[in-house]
């Protein structure tokens, strides 16, 4: 297996043949381009009343695309950017040629298929591809494209930069680790001060990530730049953050639901939403449409685009104020009080509900701020939110749960024990790897690597 | 009117067919676990899945006889049952429910990865290890056969009987553990476990035990879905379909023998009933209440998700509004402390 | 059989020589009592002192939670068939302690035994099964169970609670009805009998605590350990708890309780421990107590009840600890998000 610099984040190489690149397609998956055909908000809000409002109010207008099959990918490897002028070719099952394109300058193709759905040859001229850059597994790939389908084809692209430069691999996935673990991270405190202050186990946090990710998407498409998009997204992370609270949460802790009931609750919650998410944007992956033709830099050791470069500045800058503001500011004092004692805090003076709701927002705002970064990184998709979940309790976990510090901690551990891991492993069983540390961390040290023994009863 | 009534026997027939047998063990045997013991195991598609690829590997992979499969794929939900139970069961709920949705996702992506392609046969899976089943069934496989105006293939019948049959025993096995001294422990876990220990009861033991045959319905279950479908591959048992289980639980009514398979056939009937239904709206053009048309805003693919949202709402608000299931004593309910 | 039908009372003398009475019906309270008195009567009152019967005896037992010292006992002993009270206030350690006895926590140093045997490392269980068996401040009736199953849970040793014969009921149909009978009676001591059939969350306060002691005496204990017993119990039924504890010990148990009104402690104490911060700092008889100079000072000296504001967040954090410590051994008692943050990350 190589190693491409430029690796996705949650669903393994972009550039791996489809199926085995993936964690796994979900049932039902779709790839029409739903997303931008016309929704009205009023069912949205019918459907799921408080949350829908915040997607209905961001859906874009555009006009329902024309039905009709198609074959598209993106040439594109990390370290030359995408590749332009490479002519695909798509021939039918009998030999006869379809069409014939010539990618265009963010390495993009589209063919569209006139005989409808069955099966088709595409084909890259890969004497046209850049020097050192070869197809992996092959030039051409057999597909079966069903009925209004837009199916994604992808080539396994290998540059040829990763021999005989100075990158040393454990270096390369260390930073790659280090990035997926600030994202991680990133979602992940919010989780930890919700269950620290709650004692809430959160499982529809992972939507809160998706939808960051899904709103920068939508209002990025709509020709507003990313930074713009992704601040939009964040405070929508928030609303939604307090909406969680407001409207669920707080009344459930008025009527004495226990915690156990209130799990379960935020499983269907986190399905409803999920698949909510799944109706209003679709079931294909995107990326945004900003900083996506970016080669990678040469550090040495190391080779980084200025995304994922600028992603790690961006976590690190968010994640040391958020520790800032948990140790130095009256509302972080507040906080860790709360996690620590809430009837202790309640009783001198802290006024308990606040501080909760303030945590939500904060949660709601990292997590979609993670959504951001890993949809930059990866790309987007309706549910990388909740696989992102396993990898949010493994570091919440690794850390001791409860612990702001230790979610920090523990998430970068697990994200740079993943993509370090496939030095030993198969790429497609990394995330394999990182649950299991989460089980043997349990067995070891349940309490985590900052939880201390005097919170086990 | 025909659409409605096409859809209300579709519905129906889903009631009995061999999914709604699948969920009936699924969810009895987390009945057992969240039910009766109060372990929060969110992982039971794992059981199901080392139960059917039990059988698989055992028939294609090994040339083992069918019911030599079984035993193993049976064999296969214990061990697994005892790895996820030993780290955790001494741990707070959350913990073990933690670790068991990471073990299914971890099995399923270790199950369909590259490196397994050669035992498990990775996304593609196995097919063809029934043949040891079919050869039992008094009905012929390829034959169809009419039941009350609902239509059947020879080895849905047969799976479904057989189902069936396991559902009714495994019901039997319940209720009999349930009156005895041993189900009266697992009510006291459930209840408040610190207690049980002060009363000298081995609470860790216990809760294995409760893991254990919960594990072992679920890998029940698991069987019966890959002889339904004649196949297994790893991305047919997702996470989610653990989440549906819980539905089906929470529906029919946690802790009472009958609840997870009364709730396991509604489940049923709602999403068949809700998923025809809604192709025929969608297909008619109907209006809502002439606000927008209503295939507008669904096509046809959207029905399939719709379905997830619908029990996602519903989990929420049964768990809210009435954590005793459709049926159940709201009184129990009312002394729910946990 | 008590020989001697004198009423009981302070340091009256003792006739019988022979120590235990099992099977003594209630209304014969005498002798029990006042052996463990008189054996008592002439110990000095000083901490760590030998007792002549010890049926508990603690050796240099600590406890820490992170940097707090939780509990710290050199030397303990406890009276057999005598009724031990443990008094200190909030945050002394007295809940930890009985926890470390019971088996639910584990002390970071010392060694306790009972009767001689070790009962260091053992599990709630096995502590339970030899004997020991506690109530707990927030009373733990099982709510979803009916009175009668609760206190069929308490009897020991039931061949039905194994899984295989669980189901084969010829195995344990007639040590059921056995039980059924045994719990009835103590039912109807604990004047329960009409509720058998209620769930037992739907009980007050009071009755559940009659009901955890009435379900503690179905293994037959020796050791009684009683966390609060009085706690939110309405005064007439203080009465109640009151005579049924002392029946434990004219039955020839031994009673360890916790308790902070100092009138229930004078009134049925044999002995008295004082903990404070997580120290035994006086022992002796209950009238010897309230003349201990350093027990005047731990009770006044740890009410300090000033306001917390947000910047003396140490002093919130430093008095969370305590209040963590304090509540340990309660772990999903309310079930409440409370219990979560202020026990921990895990239940044992």
């Amino acid at each position: 297996m190589t190693h491409a610099p430029h690796r996705a984040l949650v669903h393994g190489d972009r550039t791996g043949p489809p199926g085995a690149s993936r964690t796994g397609p979900r049932p039902h998956r779709t790839s029409s381009g739903r997303w931008s055909s016309a929704r009205r908000p009023l069912v949205l809000a019918l459907l799921l009343a408080s949350f829908a409002m915040v997607f209905a109010a961001l859906l874009p207008s555009g006009t329902a695309q024309a039905a009709g099959e198609q074959v598209r990918g993106t040439l594109t490897t990390g370290s030359t950017g995408p590749i332009a002028g490479v002519e695909v070719t798509v021939t039918t099952a009998g030999g006869d040629e379809v069409d014939s394109v010539e990618t265009d300058d963010a390495g993009r193709f589209a063919i569209d298929l006139p005989d409808g759905a069955g099966d088709y040859t595409v084909t890259i001229d890969e004497d046209a591809l850049p020097e050192g850059v070869t197809a992996g597994d092959g030039a051409s790939r057999d597909v079966t494209v069903e009925e209004n389908r837009r199916l994604p084809v992808t080539f396994a692209l290998t540059d040829g930069e990763e021999r005989g430069s100075g990158r040393i691999l454990a270096v390369q996935l260390f930073v790659d680790g280090l990035r997926f673990g600030l994202l991680i991270a990133l979602a992940a405190v919010g989780l930890s001060l919700i269950f620290g202050t709650t004692g809430l186990t959160n499982f529809a946090h992972g939507e809160l990530v998706t939808i960051g990710a899904v709103v920068a998407f939508f209002i990025n498409a709509t020709g507003v730049p990313l930074v713009a998009a992704a601040v939009v997204a964040v405070l929508v992370g928030a609303a939604v953050g307090a909406l969680n609270e407001l409207a669920l949460w707080r009344p459930l802790r008025k009527r004495g639901t226990g915690l156990v009931a209130a799990l379960v609750v935020s499983i269907g919650l986190s399905l409803a939403l999920r698949y909510l998410i799944q109706t209003v944007y679709g079931g294909r992956s995107n990326a945004y449409t900003d900083y996506q033709s970016q080669r990678a830099r040469d550090f040495g050791a190391f080779a980084i685009t200025d995304r994922d470069l600028y992603s790690i500045v961006i976590a690190l800058v968010v994640l040391v104020g958020v520790a800032l503001m948990l140790q130095r500011s009256r509302i972080g004092k507040a906080m860790r009080a709360v996690a620590d004692n809430r009837d202790l805090a309640a009783s001198s003076g802290i006024d308990v509900n606040r501080v909760i709701l303030v945590v939500w927002m904060a949660g709601g705002a990292l997590a979609a701020l993670g959504g951001v970064l890993l949809g930059l990184s990866d790309q987007v998709q309706w549910d990388m939110g909740f696989r992102l979940l396993l990898l949010m309790f493994a570091g919440v976990t690794l850390g001791g749960l409860g612990t702001a510090y230790g979610a920090l901690l523990g998430s970068v551990i697990v994200g740079v024990f993943i993509q370090m891991s496939t030095l030993v492993i198969p790429n497609d069983m990394k995330y394999v790897g990182g649950l299991l540390l989460l089980i043997v961390i349990l067995i070891v040290r349940p309490q985590g690597i900052l939880g201390s023994r005097a919170r086990i009863g | 009117m025909n659409e409605f009534l096409d859809a209300l026997s579709l519905g129906v027939r889903s009631m009995f067919a061999y999914q709604a047998v699948f969920f009936a063990l699924l969810a009895m045997g987390l009945n057992l676990h969240f039910g009766y013991t109060g372990l929060l195991n969110f992982g039971q598609i794992a059981f199901a899945m080392v139960g059917g690829f039990g059988i698989a590997i055992s028939v294609t992979q090994w040339g083992l006889p069918f019911f030599v499969g079984v035993l193993i794929g049976l064999v296969a939900a214990v061990v697994l049952a005892l790895l996820l139970g030993l780290p955790t069961l001494r741990l707070r709920a959350d913990y073990l429910a933690i670790v068991t949705i990471a073990a299914a996702e971890a099995l399923r992506l270790l199950f369909r990865s590259v490196s397994s392609t050669p035992v498990t046969g990775g996304t593609q899976g196995i097919s063809a290890f029934n043949t040891g089943f079919l050869d039992l069934s008094p009905w012929s496989p390829a034959g169809r056969y009419d039941i009350l105006g609902t239509r059947w293939s020879g080895v849905e019948l047969w799976t479904v009987t057989v189902g069936w049959t396991l559902v009714v025993l495994g019901s039997l096995l319940i209720f009999a553990l349930m009156r005895s001294p041993w189900g009266r422990v697992l009510k006291a876990i459930r209840e408040d476990e610190d207690a049980a220990r002060a009363l000298g009861k081995n609470v860790y033991s216990y809760k294995m035990q409760s893991l254990v045959l919960g594990g072992v319905f679920g890998a029940l279950g698991g069987m019966v879905y890959a002889l339904g479908t004649g196949s297994v591959q790893p991305d047919q048992y997702q996470n989610a379909n653990t989440f549906l289980a819980y539905g089906a639980l929470i529906l029919g009514g946690a802790a009472r023998v009958l609840g997870p398979v009364v709730g396991a056939m509604l489940l049923w009937f709602i999403i068949a009933f809700s998923d025809s239904g809604l192709s025929a709206l969608i297909g008619n053009g109907v209006s809502f209440f002439g606000l927008f048309q209503l295939d507008d805003v669904f096509d046809a693919t959207d029905v399939a998700f719709a379905r997830f949202i619908i029990i996602g709402i519903g989990i929420m608000l049964l768990m809210i509004f009435r954590p005793q299931g459709i049926f159940g004593d709201r009184r129990e309910v009312l002394l729910d402390a946990r | 059989m008590p020989a001697d039908p004198q009423p009981t009372g302070a340091h009256a003398a003792s006739s019988t020589p022979t120590a235990t009475s099992t099977g003594t019906a209630p209304a014969g309270r005498a002798a029990p009592a006042r052996l463990a008195q008189a054996a008592l009567r002439d110990l000095p009152w000083e901490v760590g002192v030998a007792k002549p019967d010890p049926a508990l005896v603690v050796d240099g037992v600590t406890r820490t939670f992170g940097g707090l010292t939780a509990v710290s006992v050199d030397h303990l002993e406890i009276q057999r068939g005598g009724i031990t009270g443990l008094i200190g206030p909030n945050g002394a350690g007295k809940t930890t302690l009985f926890n470390l006895l019971t088996g639910f926590d584990q002390p970071n140093t010392g060694t306790w035994t009972f009767d001689g045997k070790s009962l260091g490392r053992l599990s709630p269980h096995q502590v339970a099964r030899l004997g020991v068996v506690r109530t707990f401040q927030l009373t733990k009736a099982l709510s979803r169970l009916t009175v009668l199953q609760n206190m069929l849970l308490g009897a020991q040793g039931q061949a039905g609670e194994s899984f295989l014969k669980a189901l084969v009921p010829g195995t344990w149909r007639s040590q059921e009805r056995a039980n059924t009978e045994k719990a009835m009676d103590l039912l109807q001591r604990f004047k329960l009998d009409a509720k058998k059939d209620e769930f037992a969350g739907v009980l007050s306060g009071g009755q559940r605590k009659l009901l955890e002691m009435a379900r503690a005496l179905m293994s037959d204990p020796k050791v009684v350990m009683l966390d609060e017993p009085m706690a939110g119990v309405n005064p007439a039924l203080t009465q109640s708890l009151l005579g049924h504890v002392k029946d434990l010990r004219e039955e020839g148990m031994t009673v360890v309780f916790v308790e902070h009104d100092m009138d229930v402690v004078r009134d049925i104490s044999d002995w008295v421990v004082v903990m404070a911060a997580g120290k035994v700092i006086a022992e002796g008889p209950p009238e010897s107590i309230s003349q201990n100079k350093d027990v005047v000072d731990a009770y006044l000296g740890a009410h300090h009840d000033a306001p917390l504001t947000n910047e003396e967040e140490d002093r919130v954090l430093a008095e969370a600890e305590a209040a963590i410590a304090r509540e340990e051994g309660v772990p999903g008692g309310s079930g409440r998000a409370e219990t979560i943050t202020s026990d921990g990350t895990e239940k044992r």
